[in-house]
């Protein structure tokens, strides 16, 4: 029997969670680990509760769903009711969650205060099957492509993250999933997936950007046997949380993509290399793992095939360099996580000497998409040389937060002030990071570049794996370099002396400026030192260390000058630089500052000015905080 | 928890551990040190630190010296070879926590607990990580993550009240504890 046939039949036999054409009302809540922090679990709770008060446990369905990216407003519960358009519903806590059971369910009327689209499709019929790629069927752009936050989204990637059940086969199946493995295996040689992976110009999207179908093609080309193929989810960049999304939203879609990696370069093995940090995803993998085999899409004879395949889990230890491939390796092996030079490369001599294919979870996420539609059709989306569509991790100083997928070549200024409205409290865009310790800050003037892999290479950033933080004027460029030195310093592994004292005298050097210790010739100094890390480092770690250094120097100078000439930080964050004072005018001796002052350096009596001990100041700025009266100055 | 942790170490733990390393060695005949950090992660999660009994036990296992497991373990930040308190308390100091202030909350934990960042307290309640990574729930910044459970959006103020909170369970525990410990006497004398 052929694969497309044994999938249909898992297909029939599927009994998903979320029924694509909803007979009866559905409930879905986001439940992964940043909708968690929010507080989903009790939302959860509460609204299971409220269904069996209302009476309405039986005749309504719970289900739980990853996360649709729009974080900042999480809780996220959205209402499906036959022949109508979904609502969803954002910041719902438990007294909301009995709200729109009693008022929306029960009562029929929904709270339009509440849904995201402030109810600008309430009377809506239930949006048509219009666009049915990427996968067979893509939920994302039925429900939700016009509305506000996501309107300017595409999602190929995360297509069905938020829309259905991860801790369930049966609602993968049930959107299309394992319909590229099948296809493949009935219709494909693993020429042919090479062939088309290449066609498709899909590049690494863990922040390389090294083109996915030659590294198949190298690692099928090798004759060596066994060969593995590895996921790297060693998802190590401060900032950015797209792999870990992608895991406890829609792990199916990762383990497809391996078994047709395998396929293609010949593995019979893959072994996904997730962070111990995030424990919900390696909940949901081995679950999906397991689920997998039961269906016999892992193991002897995928979909009842001669092809054999499976999958099992590894754990990382908390070591950033582990995302680097070499290192990943070593850590794998049980040794300390380590790079070594490359060649040979992994795709030559990898995971105990034999060939090896290391993919990221973005980049095998758009796997099967590119499968089904075929590569004209994923080349077609992009610019020039950046193919497909990019996940970003929106944070920082910006009021949506969240995960986003959008078209290569969007805009930065797009992406901050369109998608994520802007600045909160009314404050000035200072700067964007992407690529995280290994990227750039860029400035105002680069808001209208297409983020693309070149493009942001020659702002002097780059793409990384995709997180992106807005920092508005309340930031210190200093400080963000010394923070990203503080990171890299201690991840560095130890191996390279570029890296290993590169990075901590330049941390040294940024220290002293933050404290008003700077000399004119700490320019050189960095400059010298970045230069040397850069080109003379064993790793990408070491190469791109000096980054987040090189770009505040070239884009925010004037702020340096300012530590070191005028001993002034102006964002007011480097803390030996503040002063506070206490203007005897606006002050009414009310003695909030001096209770909190955690030195007891304020004094005065009740009801006349206090006074601040400049000798004995920390500079803590508690008394600024707490001073009602606005009486504490800042310098 | 710490006080569940400390009856773990029983005859019948170890062997389970043995019978860990036996699984692994089947699953990985490749190397025998492929088996290593699962080991290291099975024996953090039941004792909260790598203890220096447990490195030798694996050492001796697995064939390797114990310089070696011990190199390892130090390696990664995510195992400790310290004791730790009942409850770790991370502050998230990735970049999106760290430009929304994580740093003061950081300091404010230290300041309240009287303890160094990677310290802990006198009376073994509380840990505060110096080593927390990213943890990805940078939609909700700064989060902190006090064992499993994960506090969004925190501010300085917040932290006497999470404190107290934290204090105030690990009381009720070591108490329900005692009182088991009281209860199996009297049945013991009885």
């Amino acid at each position: 029997m052929a694969a497309t046939e044994t999938l249909a039949e898992l297909k029939d036999a599927a009994k998903p969670h979320l029924e694509m054409e909803p007979e009866r009302p559905q409930l879905l809540v986001g439940v992964a680990t940043c909708a968690n922090a929010a507080g989903a679990r009790k939302t959860r709770a509460k609204l299971v509760e409220a269904l069996e008060a209302a009476g309405l446990t039986d005749e309504v369905d719970l289900v739980q769903v990853g996360c649709v990216g729009a974080c900042s407003r999480e809780p996220l519960v959205e209402v499906r009711t036959p022949g109508e358009a979904p609502r969803m519903y954002v910041e719902v806590d438990e007294e909301r969650a009995v709200e729109i059971v009693e008022q929306d369910l029960s009562g029929g009327k929904p709270i339009v205060a509440w849904l995201i689209d402030e109810g600008e499709r309430i009377g809506e019929p239930a949006p048509h099957q219009t666009m049915a790629r990427p996968g067979e069927i893509n939920l994302f752009t039925r429900d939700w492509q016009n509305v506000g936050f996501f309107e300017r989204q595409f999602r190929i990637a995360l297509r069905n993250v938020g829309r259905i059940d991860p801790e369930s086969i049966d609602d993968y199946l049930s959107v299309g999933g394992y319909a590229a493995l099948a296809k493949m295996l009935d219709e494909m040689t693993s020429d042919d997936v090479i062939e088309v992976v290449t066609g498709s110009k899909l590049r690494g999207r863990g922040g390389a950007g090294f083109p996915t179908g030659m590294k198949w093609r190298f690692t099928a080309a090798e004759e060596e046997t066994p060969k593995y193929i590895v996921c790297n989810a060693d998802e190590g960049d401060p900032g950015a949380f797209m792999d870990r999304s992608t895991l406890e939203g829609d792990p199916h879609s990762v383990i497809e993509a391996m078994v047709i990696g395998g396929f293609a370069i010949g593995a019979e093995r893959g072994y996904v290399y997730v962070r111990a940090e995030y424990p919900l995803a390696i909940r949901r993998l081995e679950k999906a793992i397991e689920e997998a085999r039961e269906r016999g899409i892992l193991g002897e004879n995928v979909l009842g095939t001669d092809f054999s395949f499976d999958v099992s889990l590894r754990l990382g230890a908390g070591a950033f360099v582990c995302g680097e491939e070499t290192a990943l390796i070593a850590s794998m092996e049980g040794k300390r996580g380590m790079p070594r030079p490359r060649p040979p490369y992994p795709s030559q001599s990898g995971l105990w000497g034999k060939p090896t294919c290391i993919n990221n979870v973005e980049t095998l996420a758009n796997i099967a998409p590119i499968i089904l539609n075929g590569p004209e059709w994923f080349a077609s989306i992009g610019t020039e040389e950046s193919k497909g569509t990019k996940v970003f991790a929106l944070a920082g100083n910006v009021n949506n937060t969240g995960l986003i997928e959008v078209p290569m070549g969007i805009t930065l200024r797009e992406i901050i002030f369109d998608l994520g409205a802007g600045i909160p409290g009314g404050r000035e865009f200072k700067a964007a990071q992407t690529g995280g310790p290994s990227g750039g800050c860029l400035s105002q003037e680069y808001l209208d570049t297409p983020i693309d892999y070149d493009s942001l290479r020659e702002a002097g950033a780059i793409m990384g794996s995709g997180g992106l933080i807005v920092m508005d004027d309340a930031s210190c460029m200093v400080d963000i370099a010394k923070f990203f030195l503080t990171f890299t310093q201690d991840e560095s592994c130890g191996r390279c002396t570029p890296c290993r004292e590169g990075t901590r005298r330049m941390l040294e050097v940024l220290e002293r400026i933050s404290v008003g210790e700077g000399e004119e010739r700490d320019f050189e100094r960095l400059e010298r030192l970045c230069n040397a890390c850069t080109r003379a480092s064993l790793c990408g770690l070491g190469q791109t260390a000096a980054n987040p250094v090189i770009s505040t120097l070239q884009h925010f100078r004037d702020e340096y000058v300012a530590h070191i000439d005028d001993r002034v930080c102006p964002a007011h964050i480097c803390r030996a630089l503040l002063h506070y004072e206490i203007a005897p005018d606006p002050c009414v001796g009310c003695g909030l500052c001096k209770r909190v002052c955690p030195v007891q350096c304020i004094s005065g009596e009740p009801r006349e000015p206090h006074v601040i001990d400049i000798d004995a100041c920390t500079s803590c700025g508690a008394c600024y905080e707490a001073c009602k009266f606005d009486a504490i100055v800042r310098a | 928890m710490l006080y569940e942790r400390e009856a773990l170490d029983t005859p019948e733990w170890w062997q389970g551990l043995d019978e860990m390393i036996e699984r692994q060695h089947e699953q990985y005949p490749e190397s025998v040190q492929t088996a290593l950090i699962p080991l290291l992660h099975y024996v953090q999660n039941a004792f909260g630190y790598v203890p220096e009994k447990a490195i030798n036990h694996i050492a001796q296992a697995l064939g390797v010296p114990t310089a070696y497991v011990c190199g390892v373990a130090s390696f990664y930040s995510y195992f400790s070879l310290e004791p730790k308190g009942a409850f770790t308390i991370s502050v998230c100091l990735g970049t999106a926590c760290f430009v929304r202030g994580a740093q003061a909350i950081l300091d404010e934990f230290c300041r309240q607990l009287d303890v160094e960042a990677g310290g802990t307290t006198s009376d073994r309640i509380f840990t505060v990580s110096d080593s927390s990574r990213c943890l990805g729930a940078c939609g909700q910044a700064p989060v902190v993550m006090i064992d499993d459970d994960v506090h969004a959006k925190v501010v300085a103020q917040d932290v006497a009240d999470i404190v107290a909170e934290y204090e105030a369970r690990a009381r009720r525990e070591m108490q329900a504890r005692e009182e088991r410990a009281r209860a199996d006497a009297r049945s013991h004398v009885q």
